[in-house]
């Protein structure tokens, strides 16, 4: 690849900061202003990001006027951030074919979530501090694609994780929402270490974190060796351990899932369309490094191919219509995370179904919101059937959406995915087949597990009660699942044989609309996207190069084609009739086990939480007892009896002084150790 | 009989430690002389004109380089970038000190010697406070300055002994809990002289091998000097633990908590700053101008201490169920990420004094939100009080929110440039293990203050939830100044990170 160079921005590009500094101020402007802005704050919200989404196309259309041979990235030094030594980093913006795509795709989705907002929230008391936020959110994400540093990546980065912990503890109210803030914050924290490492790995290698610098670096150690093959290594995967935790990867994929407490189901979407891509973006704008080092690409595509895996499988046992989402979304990220890891052009097959995943999860999720909207706020499936005759229209989208997500043709899931199991079969060796099964096999299990979310949803017979029919008095008890149900305060009354009673109805149109444009998408983006795209994107990822050919295209599509027939048949034959109100007992271990999210979670604790905590009773320990503690409990322990112990209270002069003079004879020691030694 | 030779003395270098000395015992003198219902007005007019005027000296002298008085004062560069930091960080503790509409009195009692609970204590609460704090405060300041400038070692203990004795006077005036007031002074007071004694006995084992105090002399002393290696490393062990107990490096970090706690808040915010700032001062200066040439002997053993003050320190903060408790292991923390700078050397100087100024503003910004939360009993700091506090005062929340997701390190604050600062330097000096420890550990550390924002959020007010009084114009003035300089050096950091890199290495010749 020849070396990477980024012309000076011209004409209205070269205002690009606008894109972020609009949603920004607007943001300020609702934090500021108070409940003065509750009026009107809302639309506020919404004018910024349309004002940001006009922009963007502009500045689209500008870059795709520059003919074939001119330089397509075009970035502009705004001031000196921090300098120091060596050190510069600068805010510098870069607009070039990918970020393209993904302002598009924030700005434009993202408008068409805040106009949905507008009815969602329209009786929450904290629509306007909600905006806040959103726009937060949305400028934090622009400056997330449009640095051209990895330090304005990681500021935009710590900044979505920001607002996505405000938006999922947004109804702070419930225990669930703020631990589920809580867990998204920490794990999150967790990937950034290994982003944060990355960077000053980086630095200290290249003397830059510029994306430009840094990647010519890489080009050229590749050329002269001149930067060993470990470093490169360590870079990709501490990169890698950011991408996971942003965009719920294995092995931090736990948080993602505890997200969809937030107001459903908007802020559940920003996990689901938007934020949780920023690790694919990260892998596919570090493609350079990535590509330069084989091992890292092979774990890339090792944790895709298992997260969506465990995401297809966690998502069959769940019961709450927007975990069953959440799950798909890990997995569906886990094709685009083995997508970008294959390499070549199959990073662009990343992008696009990333593009196309954004519109039909959008509006799969709007759906499920319109559709818990309707029905009291109720998620569990269980409790659904038959809604198709109550609200059509987001039967309707909801339907074109499902079909887009399983990848029926024409439907654009076809046209993204398929060409990501063809790629994973056709890497080199035995490990293709291995990716491509694995791939093939996950899109069996969408398939079914989308088909029962659907049928248990919309068809079937109801099994709710329509208000004022049938004659039962109101038994009033709490829904099993009071803490996601009763979002809103309100316990759902039941009949006597336990079911719900409902009164369900269509979304007002300000819902509806943005339902309908996003199904639109679903259905026609994936063609256009599937040609057009990747060549618009091919001169930032180089041109595709046809790999060894496992399998043919028309092989490929003719096994998917069939295996989601056969997950789509199997789903609407077990749950045509309808299901249990309430979960069975499970019989087998896989049940119980995808059931437990495949125990991630009693993991984390065991391996990551027990000994963080027992670590911590100890310093305690130690620390109130000092240096007087050890020694007597030592005494203790070698005489024999706890009645040597004295017990001793915290924060003796003496019991410190102590503590002072062992640690002075250690640095003593140590000193005289390494000076004579 | 010889004539003992005056060395000549450059007034002109010294005079912003003359100035802010004057002024202490100009204010001594007011006690004495001034009518009681003027003492206030006047001191506090006196204390900031005094550190104002000595600020302008130190702008004006911002370009000077010389060693003067024999060797005994170095004004270089990172020495009057100290004094400068010192001075600020002083005038905007002041607004903590001088403040009188959250406490009938302010925040200090007249004696600091009737015994707690006594009839004379109890007589006192209702008295104004002492305005002999004032002069304290500039003694203190004034050897904070000296000690970042000291030539040499004796000197340097001077300064030690200065600056520290006011600071335990002050730990033990607090107006309310004087039990645990007067303990923290006690403590302090104990565990100082203790930690003073063997940077003594550190001076005098140097002084033994090298034949010299100055730091310079002892520099040039490791290269040619005959005597024992063991002279010189027992006598750096020594000098640097003395130096470590004031930075709160862990294992001589235990005081730390129980003295934050028990002093009065502001003496706490003044300690968490402007200590600090002296402390790392005087650690940079020992280590870059005397010890810069043995770097390998002891490099090892301060890379371990900072490993473990990160640790430690971090770990702690998670359990702590008071803010004031909390606040002084996060600053136990910080020192280890400071002592990563210590342990770069002369790669990580002008990244070390930037993140003293950092944490500063933003430790003196959190511990003036904490003077505010009250109740009948004075200031409520249990953690468990604060809980829900975004309901009721919700611009409070927001502030203090800031100023822990700024201590958490999220960019846009100046705990993020400060770390990343600090950080890429010290990688760039080859110290990658300390600056992987110290990412991870600031990952733990985030947890405490994530808790502190989830309490004053997300939980349920309690039975008696404490009101947040309304200051006077000093302490928001403090609050501003905390939050504004978080803000503005996590945005736009590169004019003080030009001012820093202006002020060049220390001077070692």
């Amino acid at each position: 690849m020849d070396s990477i160079t980024y012309a000076p921005a011209t004409g209205a590009l070269s205002s690009m900061w606008l894109l972020v500094a609009i949603p920004a101020l607007s943001a300020t402007v609702l934090l500021l202003l108070g409940r003065r802005a509750d009026k009107w704050g809302h639309w506020l919200g919404v004018a910024s990001v349309l004002a940001s989404f006009v922009l963007g196309v502009t500045y689209f259309l500008q870059l795709r006027g520059i003919d074939g041979t001119g330089n397509k990235s075009l970035s502009v030094d705004l001031f000196e951030f921090i300098h120091i030594g060596d050190l510069n980093v600068s805010v510098g913006l870069l607009f070039d074919p990918l970020t393209a795509v993904f302002v598009l795709l924030i700005t434009g989705v993202g408008f068409l979530i805040h106009l949905y907002a507008v009815g969602y929230m329209s009786h929450d008391p904290g629509r306007r501090r909600f905006f806040a936020y959103f726009n937060l959110f949305v400028a934090a994400m622009l400056l997330l694609v449009l640095g051209d540093n990895y330090v304005m990546l990681y500021a935009g980065w710590e900044g979505v994780g920001l607002a996505s912990y405000l938006l999922i503890s947004f109804w702070s109210d419930r225990p669930a929402a703020a631990t589920a803030g809580k867990k998204a914050f920490l794990i999150n924290r967790v990937g950034d270490v290994g982003f944060a490492l990355a960077i000053f790995l980086m630095f200290a290698t290249f003397g830059t974190t510029n994306y430009a610098d840094v990647f010519n670096g890489v080009l050229a150690s590749e050329a002269g060796q001149t930067v060993s093959a470990g470093v490169l290594l360590a870079m990709g995967l501490l990169l890698l351990l950011g991408a996971c935790g942003k965009s719920g990867q294995f092995p931090l994929q736990t948080w993602l899932p505890d997200a969809m407490e937030g107001p459903t189901p908007v802020s559940a979407l920003i996990h689901a369309a938007t934020m949780v891509t920023a690790g694919v973006y990260m892998i596919a704008r570090s493609q350079v490094i990535f590509n330069a080092n084989e091992t890292a690409q092979t774990v890339v595509v090792s944790i895709g191919a298992l997260t969506l895996l465990i995401g297809c499988v966690i998502g069959c046992a769940k019961d709450g219509i927007k975990r069953v989402l959440a799950y798909s979304t890990v997995s569906q990220i886990g094709y685009m995370f083995l997508a970008v890891g294959l390499g070549g052009g199959a990073y662009a097959l990343g992008i696009i179904h990333l593009l196309a995943h954004g519109f039909f999860k959008a509006g799969l999720f709007l759906g499920a919101g319109s559709v818990m909207h309707g029905m009291k706020d109720q998620e569990d499936i269980r409790r659904f059937g038959g809604l198709w005759k109550y609200m059509r229209i987001t039967w309707a989208t909801f339907g074109l959406g499902y079909l887009a997500i399983i990848g029926i043709p024409p439907l654009s899931g076809f046209f993204t995915k398929d060409p990501i199991i063809l790629a994973a079969f056709n890497r080199e060796g035995w490990t293709g087949w291995l990716f491509g099964s694995a791939a093939l096999l996950g899109a069996g299990l969408t398939a079914f597990y989308m088909t029962r979310l659907f049928v248990l949803t919309f068809h079937g017979r109801p099994r709710w009660q329509k208000e004022g029919e049938g004659g039962a008095h109101a038994a009033s008890a709490t829904d099993a699942h009071g803490a996601h149900a009763d979002a809103h305060g309100a316990a759902i009354a039941r009949t006597e044989d336990g079911r719900d009673i409902q009164h369900p109805h269509e979304s007002p149109w300000i819902m509806t609309v943005p339902l309908m444009l996003l199904a639109v998408g679903s259905v026609a983006a994936g063609w256009l996207m599937s040609t057009s795209v990747v060549d618009w994107l091919t001169p930032v990822f180089g041109e595709h190069e046809e790999g060894h050919a496992h399998l043919t295209h028309t092989q490929v599509t003719i096994a998917t084609v069939a295996v989601t027939v056969l997950g789509v048949a199997l789903g609407y034959l077990l749950f045509r009739g309808g299901t249990s109100l309430v979960e069975q007992p499970a019989r087998t271990h896989l049940v119980r086990a995808a059931r437990n999210n495949l125990y991630a979670d009693r993991f984390n604790e065991l391996v990551f939480e027990l000994p963080g905590r027992l670590l911590t009773r100890a310093l305690v320990w130690v620390d109130n007892r000092g240096v007087d503690g050890i020694v007597n409990g030592l005494a203790a322990a070698f005489g024999g009896g706890s009645g040597r112990l004295r017990r001793l209270q915290t924060g003796y002069v003496r019991t410190y002084a102590l503590s002072i003079l062992s640690g002075a004879f250690l640095i003593v020691a140590a000193l005289l150790a390494v000076r004579l030694g | 009989m010889n004539d003992i030779q005056l060395p000549a003395i450059d007034y002109a270098a010294l005079l912003p430690m003359l100035i802010v000395f004057g002024a202490a015992c100009v204010g001594i003198l007011v006690e004495a002389f001034a009518p009681r219902g003027w003492r206030f007005v006047i001191q506090v007019s006196l204390t900031i004109g005094g550190l104002v005027a000595g600020l302008v000296a130190i702008i004006v002298n911002r370009d000077l380089e010389i060693t003067t008085i024999g060797g005994a004062v170095t004004v270089d560069g990172p020495g009057l970038f100290l004094q400068g930091a010192i001075i600020i960080l002083g005038i905007v503790s002041l607004g903590l000190i001088a403040e009188r509409r959250l406490e009938r009195g302010g925040p200090f009692v007249a004696e600091a010697a009737h015994a707690a609970n006594s009839d004379g204590d109890k007589r006192q609460e209702r008295e104004p406070g002492a305005t002999e704090v004032f002069p304290l405060t500039l003694f203190a300041i004034a050897g904070m300055m000296l000690f970042c400038v000291s030539g040499d070692l004796l000197t340097m203990f001077v300064a030690l002994e200065v600056f520290s004795l006011p600071l335990y006077l002050l730990c033990g005036l607090a107006r309310r809990r004087r039990l645990i007031s007067q303990e923290a002074a006690l403590k302090y007071f104990l565990l100082g002289a203790f930690a003073s004694a063997f940077f003594l006995y550190g001076v005098a084992l140097l002084y033994g091998y090298a034949g010299t105090v100055s730091l310079t002399g002892i520099r040039e002393g490791v290269l040619q000097s005959e005597q024992s290696g063991i002279l010189l490393a027992a006598g750096l062990a020594l000098l640097a633990i003395g130096l470590l107990f004031k930075a709160a490096a862990v294992p001589f970090h235990v005081w730390t908590p129980d003295v934050y706690q028990g002093a009065p808040t502001p003496v706490t915010a003044l300690m968490a700053a402007c200590t600090k700032a002296a402390a790392f001062g005087g650690l940079l200066r020992v280590f870059n101008v005397a010890f810069e040439t043995t770097a390998w002997d002891w490099q090892p053993v301060l890379a371990t201490v900072a490993i473990l003050t990160m640790v430690v320190g971090s770990i702690l903060a998670v359990a702590q169920t008071d803010i004031k408790r909390l606040l002084a292991y996060s600053s136990v923390a910080n020192a280890g990420y400071l002592l990563v700078g210590v342990v770069s050397l002369n790669g990580a100087v002008g990244s070390s004094l930037f993140y003293l100024i950092a944490y500063g503003f933003s430790v003196l910004g959190a511990f003036a939100m904490v003077t505010l939360v009250r109740d009948s009993e004075g200031e409520a700091t249990h953690l468990s009080r604060w809980a829900g506090l975004g309901k009721g005062s919700p611009l409070f929340s927001a502030l203090f929110t800031f100023l822990m997701l700024g201590f958490a390190g999220i960019p846009l604050t100046s705990g993020f440039t400060s770390k990343f600062a600090l950080f890429s330097s010290a990688w760039d000096s080859d110290q990658s293990v300390l600056v992987i420890v110290g990412v991870l550990s600031s990952v733990v550390l985030a947890f405490p203050y994530l808790k502190v924002v989830v309490l004053l959020w997300l939980n349920p007010p309690g039975e008696e939830t404490p009101t947040v009084s309304v200051p006077s114009m000093l302490t928001r003035a403090v609050i501003f100044a905390g939050v504004a300089v978080t803000f503005v050096l996590g945005v736009a950091p590169s004019f003080l990170l030009d001012i820093v890199a202006d002020a060049g290495p220390f001077l070692a010749k």
